[in-house]
């Protein structure tokens, strides 16, 4: 098969002035990954700066609750900066330094990767740029706080629908100028090769201790692994410790929005309103129309608000290796209450949409079997969103009092 | 006759060629017939029709709003396939070629777009997101279908890698001046000098320089350099400034210097 093609998907569909620089990423990335001390330093990094190996948490109180299966719950929450994205971030921070580069630009939907991104610049000593579309620098104020308080210049996108696609678009923008000095830290398993390969293989560190700590804890391996599906980083992270176990059974769930009869959604794989396309430099299922212009998507979680899929997880979903399933809205706030309630953990409201699914299987399962849920990250960070979808008077009381106290 | 051929009958007559520019319905249809019908009767060689599509990767601000709103406007591919029919059939002294980005092509078909493309007289086709390493087939095909993929050179291109991909070209080769994306001023300098030799040792085919070309200065210090100038975001500026009448005084200024 072609380099970078997935079945049919993937491949680098990228403007020739990135030519080289793909021509040293590619190279970057390929001795990094023949070189067993590059991944030692990774590991030890992620140790020492971000709680690894998070937990896997035994949810016992939700597994009686269900009476089904035995819950378990892979805790990429507790990463340093509260979700999953720090570990695609660290590494390719590693890797920059080793390309000799002194800026970082990324996008961001959820502002997750780019609290991430900005936290690994501060660390690493890189200048650092964040795009993110102006709908989502309104649904996530407090993670643009914290970029720009780390040093971050954050770059709100005006164009298109202004969210995590026109933030991409624009970093490419930046990109074929800044090249020379600067490493586009990509987000998630998408765009055009290498970077579905690497961030899969950055993230592959979650499925490597949940394969080995289910084992610890369970004695067997699980019976299926679910985990939400934007771009794809987190659910090819857990999923890559389980690929070989033809028993295991691997679950992507996505945003199904309002609905996936109601054409406000982000389901690519389920709900046959995603066709073939070419776009973001990859070729994959998009949510497009019959022009192949990208439509415009919705989801409640703004990091599954994305009209695009990883390449893998569509080759993978060809196959039948990966089942595809969705979640709206509505049924991610009550399995969001649910969690809180039961086990006194918050999930972030992408990751929610994971938990809808496993729900709803584990009643009819055995007892002997386990089921993991990939928490991608925490939801505490979603106040201001997960309070108003929750419509919370008190926190709205308090929001109008702390608007007067400014407004003078 | 190819495109090659035509471009070189051409610069027999004139020592530099002109191509210029336009999003097709930007800012509708009827401004873009009356843009192209001044470009024409003001002498421009050829004219690149950008079918608008809703992530323009490679475009900056000026051509990203002028897609969007034509999509806004609700332009669809079909109607910019009809109305270029009808500008090629109208200006006969233009070579005309069709600008977009590969999605366009992909969801229309490769061989169904490059049909209907060679059937109305279209010369070749730009597609920014289509390298070589993707393009196989829609470059064969082109070839059999006599359009020419039109292949890019730019200043992080090495000698080698210039070679490569004009071997696969046709027509011309669209040299991308600078870095960056479309839009912003190029400096007309000694190191784009020495950049247009190099481009000029690893082809044979005629060269057409673009990216942040505008004003006549820019256009004189191509000359001998280079075989076309490609004026692109300055048209469309013009045209959201002071309407379609002052594209053509603007064109014949560019040669005036
Ligand atoms: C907590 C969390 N989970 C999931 C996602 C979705 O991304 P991916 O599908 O790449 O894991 C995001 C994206 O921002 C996120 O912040």
């Amino acid at each position: 098969m072609k380099k970078g093609y997935f079945g049919r998907w993937g491949g680098a569909f990228i403007p020739e002035v990135l030519h080289q620089t793909f021509v040293e990423l590619r190279h970057a990335y390929e001795d990094a990954r023949r070189d067993p001390a590059f991944w030692q330093e990774y590991v030890q990094l992620m140790g020492n700066y971000s709680c690894r190996p998070t937990p896997l948490t035994r949810a016992d109180n939700l597994s009686r609750h269900f009476g089904g299966a035995r819950i378990f719950i892979k805790r990429e929450d507790l990463n340093h900066t509260g979700a999953h994205k720090a570990n695609n971030v660290m590494g390719q921070g590693l890797l920059v330094k080793r390309m000799g580069k002194k800026r970082v630009i990324a996008e961001t939907g959820a502002g997750q990767h780019g609290v991430a991104t900005a936290t690994m610049a501060a660390r690493f000593g890189f200048d650092c740029t964040i795009y993110m579309g102006e709908e989502d620098v309104a649904r996530q104020r407090p993670n643009v706080f914290w970029m720009e308080k780390l040093g971050a210049t954050v770059v709100p996108v005006r164009d298109g629908a202004r969210t995590l696609k026109d933030a991409i678009n624009e970093a490419f923008r930046d990109w074929v100028t800044s090249m020379d000095d600067t490493h586009y830290v990509f987000g998630t398993v998408c765009g055009p090769h290498p970077f579905p390969e690497m961030v899969a293989w950055f993230q592959s560190i979650i499925g490597q201790e949940a394969r080995r700590q289910i084992l610890e804890q369970h004695g067997r391996l699980p019976a299926r692994v679910f985990a939400c599906v934007g771009g794809g980083s987190n659910a090819m992270g857990i999923f890559q410790g389980f690929l070989d176990d033809a028993g295991v059974e691997l679950v992507g769930v996505e945003a199904g929005g309002k609905g996936l009869d109601t054409g406000e959604h982000a389901a690519r794989m389920v709900g046959g309103d995603a066709s073939p396309g070419v776009a973001q430099g990859y070729k994959t299922m998009f949510l497009q129309d019959g022009d192949g212009q990208m439509r415009d998507t919705h989801s409640i979680a703004a990091g599954l608000d994305y009209v695009g899929v990883s390449p893998i997880l569509a080759d993978l979903g060809d196959r039948g290796r990966v089942r595809f399933e969705a979640a709206t809205d509505r049924e991610v706030l009550e399995a969001l209450s649910l969690t809180m309630r039961s086990e006194g953990i918050i999930p972030a409201l992408e990751s929610a949409h994971a938990f809808v699914q496993a729900f709803k299987e584990a009643p009819q399962m055995d007892a002997d079997q386990a089921l993991i849920i990939n928490m991608s990250g925490r939801g505490d960070k979603d106040i201001f969103t997960i309070a108003h979808a929750f419509d919370d008077p008190s926190w709205k009381e308090f929001i109008i009092s702390r608007g007067r106290e400014y407004g003078g | 006759m190819n495109l090659q051929s035509e471009l070189a009958r051409r610069l027999n007559e004139k020592p530099i060629l002109l191509m210029t520019h336009l999003v097709l319905g930007y800012p509708s249809f009827a401004v873009n017939r009356e843009v192209i019908r001044q470009m024409a009767d003001n002498g421009v060689d050829c004219i690149e029709l950008q079918i608008p599509f809703s992530e323009p990767m490679a475009d900056g601000p000026v051509i990203l709003k002028a897609n969007q709103d034509a999509l806004a406007r609700g332009v669809r591919v079909r109607d910019c396939l009809e109305f270029a029919a009808e500008m090629v059939a109208a200006h006969p002294g233009v070579n005309f070629l069709f600008m977009t980005y590969y999605n366009i092509v992909f969801r229309h078909g490769e061989q169904a777009f490059l049909e209907h493309a060679a059937d109305i007289g279209i010369r070749g086709t730009i597609i920014p997101d289509l390298p070589p390493e993707e393009g196989a087939d829609f470059h064969h095909r082109s070839h059999q279908m006599g359009l020419a993929p039109i292949m890019f050179f730019t200043p992080t291109s090495t000698d080698a890698r210039m070679r490569e991909v004009a071997g696969r070209g046709q027509g011309f080769i669209y040299v991308v001046a600078r870095r960056g994306v479309t839009g912003a001023p190029t400096e007309m300098d000694a190191g784009l000098a020495a950049y247009l030799e190099r481009c000029r040792r690893a082809t044979h085919l005629p060269l057409a320089v673009g990216f942040g070309i505008s004003r006549p200065e820019d256009v004189a210090m191509l000359t001998g350099r280079a075989d076309m100038a490609v004026i692109g975001t300055a048209t469309i500026r013009l045209v959201d400034e002071q309407g379609a009448a002052a594209v053509g005084p603007f064109i014949a200024g560019l040669l005036a210097a």
